[in-house]
Parts: C-alpha cells; structure tokens; sequence
C-alpha cells in the first residue's frame, strides 16, 4: 500500500490517573455510607460469626446509581443451551440464603435493596475505632517496662570470650599490623579483641481484662445473647487496639455465676431466676486470685434484661461500688426490647462514678450507641 | 513493547488492512494505541479516553481492573467510534492477539463508518467529550465538587431517556432547531411590525412571543420521550450551568446510543470478519492454535445470556450462505439489532444455537419456551429502546401546579419498583417540584409520587 493509513503508538500514561482518582471517590463514599450504616453493619451477622476472616461482605444500602429499569425478575430472557435443552429444564436457582442475598434481585422482595460489597474488616474497625475513645486511661506503673528481647548491637573491647567477634578482631588486628607497616593478620594482642554486647530491649507492656458477664437466665433470648454477643466482639477488638494483651473471662449467671467458655457463654441457655450479686462476687474473687488491680486495666461488663430479684438489689449496688474501685470502667448495659420498668437498672440509678455507665439497648443498633457510651471521653449516660 | 516488536506489529497492521480492503471493508484511518492494563479499563470504565469525573466511573474502573487482577476476564482492545478511529490495544498482548484484535477493530470502524444508526454521531467526539469534562471541571470549581456531583447523580439517572429515532427532523440539534424555529417565527412578527434591528430584540431576554404563535407552553406540550430535552426545556429549576450539564450528558448519550442498539451486529460484523482475515494470513502451528484459543473465548457461549459475539456471527453466516456476500454489506449498512433479529434469525438457527426463553418459577429460573418465534420476539423485545424502559413526559404542569407527569409506556414488563422509587428524588432534583410516575404492577396502573420529602402511590381509575 502506498499510503498506510494508520499510526501505532506508545505513549507515557503514568500521569493518567483518573480512573483511580475516582475510584478514590468511590471508595470515600463507601466509607460514608458505612458511617452512615454503622449502627447496622455492627449487627451484622456475617461479620459477627466471621471472626478471623479479614475481608467481609456487608449489605450497603444507597450505593446504587438509581435508574428507571426493568424488573429482571419478572422478565423472560434469552439464554443459549448446549444443544440438550428442554423445556423446564432449571438453569439457576436463588441461593437459599434468607434474603438480600444477590444483587440483581431487588425488585419483589420486602427487604431493601442492597449494594453488596466487600470491606475489610479493618477498613470497618478504623471507622468505628476512629470514633472510640478509652476513658480513664491509667498507666499501671509496674508493668511500664518488661523484658521482651534481647538484641546485640553493640561492640565494646571487654567482654565475656563467648561474645567475642572474630571478624571485628581481625579487623582490628589487621589495621594495627597495617600501621606497622606489616599489612597481615596475625599476632592478635589483648588491644585487638572486640566483644558483642547486647542490649535489652524494654517495651512498655499493658495489659487489660475484660470480664463479660452475662444474664443467662430463663428471660434471656436469642436476641438478647446476640447483642451481648456483638458488642463484646467489638469491645474486645477495640481494646485490642490499645492494649498489647487482652485477657476475656466470661461469667454466666442466673441464681448463682460461673466462668464459662466463650462457647457456653454464648449458646448454652440457662432457665430459672436472677441474682446479679452472685456474678459480682465471682468477678470481685477472679479479680482477686488472677487479676491484681495493680497491673490489669480491668474492664467488667454486665449485660442483663434487668429482671433481677428485688431483694438482692441492695446487695449488687454494693458490690457493684467496690467493683468499680478496681475498674477502669465498668459498663452496665440493659436489653431491654419492651420497655419493660426494669429493677436493676433504677438501682443503678443512684450510682455516680465517671468509671460507671449504663446504657439501655432496645434494638440492634443499640450496640452502636453502646459502644459510644462506654467508650467516649465523656460518656454520655443514658 | 520493545521497538522490534512494534515495528513487526506494524507490519502485520499493514498487512491485514491490505487484506480487509481488499475485502471490500471501508475503515476510518486508525490510531492504535499501545496501553497499559489499568488505562485500558480507564477507558473502558469511561468509554472515552477523557471524559468527566464521577464516582460511578471509578465503581465500575475498580470492578473491571479487579477483574482483570483477579485474572477473571480481560478486555484485549477497546475501539472509539471517530475519525480518525482510535483502537487500544493492551501491552502485553502477543502478536497474534494483536493481528486477531486489528482485524476485529477494522471491521468495527467499517460498521461505524456505513452502519445508518451512526451517521448523525459525533465523529470529533473524543475532542467533544475532553471539552464536556473540561467545561465541568470548571463548574466544579466554581460551585463545589459536591454540588456538581449531586446533579450529576440526578442527571445520570435518567441519561438513556433521549429520543434517538432516526426520522426525527432534527435529532441532536433540537434545541437549536427550537431556537431557529423561535426566531424565525419572531423575525415574521417583526418584520409585520416593520422593526429591522432584529438583534435589537435578542438582546431583551423577556421578550415572550405572545398571540396566536405562541408556542406550546409548559401545560401542554405533547407527549415527550426526550425526557432530558424536556426537562432542559421546561424545567423553572435549573440553573445555567447544570442546563448545560445537562445538555452535555444528552449529547453524550446519543453519541453511545448507536453502540447500544447494535451491539449484537456490530460484534458479530467484526467476528466474521476477524475470522475470514485471519484464514487468509500465513500462522505457524503455534499461532494457529493461540488463535484458536482465543477465537473460541470470545465465542463461547453463555447459558445466562447472549452472547453477541457468537449470535450476531452466526446470522451474518447465515444471511451470507443465504443471498450471498454483498447482502452482507447492504445489512450492515441499514440494520439494526431489533431488525437484524427479526429479519434473519431463523427456525434453524435457532435450533442450531439451541437458543431458549427462560424465567424466574419461585426461586428457581427454568427454560420456558422453545418455540423459535416466541425467542425472536423476546430476543427483539430485550433490544428495543437499547433495553431500558420507554418512558414519556406527558404533562409539565400537572395539576396546574408546575409537576411534572412522567408515564411509562408499559408493554407487558413491570418496572423495578424499588429503583423506580430511588430514581424519582433525582427527577425532583431536576424539576424542582413534585413528580408523578405512571406505570403498571400487577395489571392496574399506578402512580408513584415524589414531593421532594416522601413517596406515595396511589392506584389510578
């Protein structure tokens, strides 16, 4: 051909950054409607029974861009076989999965319609966390420095013959022989030996316990264990943020209160009456046997729907008062979805400590509020 | 690409242009451009090299370049209907997916260059479309990146509904045809009342037409389907800079319109021909087999769906075995996809592409229908207006309260209800007063209603 007709080129596109410039966008708008959504994304079961699993898919609503369309589920389409189909042959089924479950299947469902997309986990919790604060942070003066490593970085000329450094010392010897106009290695005299020594390494080390105690009587339902359940979730992995080392003992309860495995904790139902007091003791005696006040941030959490024996009312303030004098906080927080007139909750009332706060949870996105009520520098008490 | 590579690369363009011409193709002279992965789905996710800013376009660049990390699916080339035509090609493409992609994208060229739904298209668009952005760019910077982008999800929510028939008088020009239309009509006045300084009057903006030429007002215009001209027309809302947005968006819809209302000709043009190029090259074993494989991905067949590589293909094939080559060329040149399906899928084909209707039975979705006019029909149906809901403005002054009417016209599909509520907030946007959607769910008609705080919905008669 005579005249080609075309160009190839190559050209420098690493300026072009567009496409991530507005995938920035993207991605800060996710980050708002999560904000947005956090009441309910912390509810979440999928993330709540992940656990591990770094990178969770979360329903967030209002991240569609909105048209007139079609509703696909009440369409005929065309599809393609491979030469065998029939008709009635079923060619896809909806997961079982209770709903909003695929995205293209809004439309007739009663639920909401729902943007699926992946976040991870961390991506959640610098959100959350970012709104955290701990309140009455103490320093535990005696664990401020503990021995974790041992590091040799140093060379000194004494030491122990077991440290000694070869390389260096012949070096060192060579360099002498070298002034001496004798460049070689040999006749090593006490002057060329070089010793490692080491250093310690003291990182401040801090430690918290959370005792999660938990009403386990009769009048505690699935909803209620699933609410204990989330915010426990959360506050550890928060306190995990601050502190290097979290200890969790969980403290079941009705009559009388034992420690339990996070297991039991959650999925064994007890039946039968409610004495707090007993709970209380045990933490008090955990706290005595395991847990010096001296070197843990201790952390006790009550979750209860509040029902408890009247007479044992005076009892638990008691103990509750001697409980937050070992505390950094003690959080009390009542599930309460009828509004019932609660007992434990009016006992509470009188108690005025910055390190005690209580918080009434009446829906799942109560957690949120939770959250925000213990750990906040004020602690709005509700 | 080392130098060598790209000057081997050139000469096999040479080469298969020579080919393709020979075949009677009429391309665009080409720009190819050689691109990284990431600029490649840029520009997919955009569809133009330079285009505005705006969230949903990094949505989709996220998802298509996960894709392509996820190795899950690659886009080989992207082409730009324009003059001259430019064609992407990703770098690290081997030689023979670069000759296989050339001829594709030759072909594509010769569909926008002859096929009738393109001939009113921009063909400077690529500048177009850099000057659209630029222009909103500015309106960022003068009116906030937040303000610009809340009007661009409204306008984006209804950016297909243009009015892209092609015996329409003036198309794309409307609102300057409007405009000529207008002043004409003024000059006659004028020119009855003797004044010459038309300009004179141009310059006084209130200036109303009254009388018996006064065009049709807001009340009672007819039925519209241009619901962006409508609104840009009537809307008392709207300030000059989002008029303009609006515009822009409009203008670009009905440059990508062709592209979405031949999608399965187009793809099945550039196949066939990609196909009859490549037999007459001279492949080594190795390339014969990479082509192979490569042919066969992009023709593989899809349970879910259609595959418009392979159907629009095998049609061509068809009409080709049928009448002869050259009937080939007058289909390319006046068809598009709802005509092309029903003027040449046959009872064989069908049952030679075993192709099937199938539908949602409670949770699960089982073939329905065999009946090869029953997948003609519903293959047409999907395709007409580029598939998206037909919907017309039919009264801008609803209740002599300025509302805006808005009917879908309903032909057996219900409307996504959920979206259709999320979408009307955005209408209200643009409108600026409350916006009644008409429709049909279960066989009765319903309004739904939007006053810029809340929903109703009421059922009619």
């Amino acid at each position: 051909m005579t005249q080609p007709g075309f160009i190839v080129s190559r050209e420098d596109w690493s300026l072009h950054r567009k496409g991530y410039q507005d995938q920035l966008r993207h991605e800060q708008k996710v980050r708002e409607a999560i904000r947005r959504n956090l009441p309910d994304l912390l509810t979440e079961e999928r993330i709540i029974i992940s656990d591990g699993r770094q990178v969770v898919k979360v329903p967030i609503r209002s991240m569609d861009e909105y048209k007139f369309r079609y509703n696909l589920q009440k369409m005929k389409h065309v599809g393609q076989g491979n030469g065998r189909s029939k008709v009635g042959d079923v060619i896809a089924a909806d997961p079982v999965s209770g709903p909003g479950g695929r995205g293209g299947g809004a439309g007739d469902a009663a639920g909401e319609d729902v943007y699926e997309t992946e976040i991870e986990l961390s991506t959640l919790e610098d959100i959350l966390f970012g709104e955290l604060e701990l309140p009455n942070l103490e320093r535990k003066e005696k664990d401020l420095f503990s021995v974790t490593d041992i590091r040799f970085n140093d060379i000194r000329k004494t030491g122990a013959m077991g440290n000694l450094d070869k390389k260096r010392t012949i070096l060192e010897n060579l360099r002498r022989n070298a002034l001496n106009r004798t460049p070689r290695v040999g006749g090593i005299s006490p002057d060329d030996l070089r010793f490692k020594t080491w250093e310690e390494v003291r990182r401040p080390e801090s430690n918290a316990v959370v005792l999660a105690i938990m009403d386990t009587s009769g009048s505690m339902g699935a909803f209620e264990k699933f609410v204990a359940r989330s915010f426990y979730f959360w506050m550890v992995r928060f306190l995990r943020s601050k502190y290097e080392h979290v200890d969790i003992v969980f403290i079941a309860h009705h009559t009388e209160a034992k420690e339990v495995t996070e297991d039991e904790f959650f999925h064994r139902g007890e039946s039968g009456g409610t004495i707090c007091s007993s709970a209380y003791q045990l933490a008090l005696d955990i706290i005595g046997e395991r847990y010096p006040p001296g070197r843990y941030n201790i952390y006790p959490f009550h979750f209860s729907d509040g029902d408890n024996l009247s007479s044992d009312n005076d009892r638990c303030v008691q103990l509750l008062r001697r409980l937050i004098g070992h505390s950094s906080l003690f959080g009390y927080g009542e599930i309460n979805q009828y509004n019932r007139t609660s007992t434990l909750m009016a006992a509470y009332r009188n108690i005025r400590d910055p390190r005690f706060r209580t918080c009434l949870i009446r829906e799942k996105g109560d957690v949120y509020h939770a959250l925000k009520t213990f750990f906040s520098a004020g602690g709005n008490r509700a | 690409m080392k130098d060598r590579e790209l000057r081997r690369l050139e000469e096999a363009i040479a080469e298969i242009s020579d080919i393709a011409r020979h075949f009677g193709l009429d391309f665009f002279p080409m720009r190819y451009e050689i691109c990284p992965a990431d600029i490649i789905y840029t520009f997919g996710a955009y569809g133009m090299p330079t285009r505005y800013s705006h969230w949903s376009f990094g949505k989709s660049f996220r998802l298509m370049k996960m894709h392509y990390d996820l190795g899950l699916s690659k886009i080989y080339e992207l082409v730009i209907n324009s003059d001259p035509c430019y064609a992407f090609l990703l770098d690290g493409n081997t030689l023979i997916q670069n000759k296989l992609i050339v001829a594709h994208v030759l072909a594509h060229s010769d569909f926008f260059k002859h096929n009738v739904r393109f001939r009113h298209t921009n063909r400077n668009m690529v500048e177009s479309m850099a000057a659209a952005a630029e222009r909103i760019r500015g309106y960022e910077l003068e009116y906030g990146a937040e303000e610009v982008e809340r009007f661009l999800d409204a306008a984006l929510s209804i950016q297909e509904h243009i009015d892209p028939s092609v015996i329409h008088p003036y198309g794309l020009d409307r609102l300057r045809a409007e405009e000529a239309k207008r002043r004409e009509e003024e000059r006659r006045r004028k020119e009855k009342r003797t004044v010459t300084h038309e300009d004179l009057w141009r310059l006084d903006d209130d200036w109303e037409p009254e009388g018996e030429t006064k065009p049709a007002g807001p009340g009672s215009p007819p039925p519209e389907k241009d619901l962006l001209w409508f609104i840009i027309k009537h809307s008392r809302h709207l300030e000059p800079w989002q008029q303009d947005v609006l515009g822009l968006i409009r203008e670009e819809m009905y440059y990508f319109w062709p592209q979405l209302e031949t999608k399965i000709m187009n793809e099945g043009w550039a196949s066939y021909w990609h196909l009859r190029i490549m037999r007459e090259l001279d492949l080594s074993p190795e390339e014969t087999i990479e082509f192979a494989r490569l042919n066969a991905s992009v023709l593989q067949p899809s349970r879910f769906g259609l595959n418009p590589y392979l159907l629009g293909l095998k049609i061509f094939e068809d009409i080709e075995k049928r009448y002869g080559r050259d009937m080939l060329f007058e289909v390319r040149e006046f068809d598009m996809d709802t005509s092309f399906i029903r003027n040449y899928l046959t009872k064989e084909l069908t049952e030679e592409l075993d192709l099937y209707v199938f539908e949602k039975k409670g949770p699960e979705w089982r073939v329905s229908d065999k009946a090869w006019e029953n997948v003609r029909e519903q293959l047409i149906r999907s395709r007409i207006n580029g598939g998206f809901p037909y919907i017309v403005a039919v009264d801008g002054d609803y209740r002599m309260a300025g509302e805006l009417y808005l009917r879908h016209e309903y032909e057996g599909i219900e409307l996504d209800l959920k979206y259709a509520e999320k979408t009307l907030p955005y209408v209200v946007r643009l409108w600026g007063k409350p916006v009644h959607l008409e429709t049909v769910v279960e066989n009765k008609k319903v309004l739904f209603s939007h006053d810029g705080t809340k929903h109703t919905r009421k059922f009619l008669n």
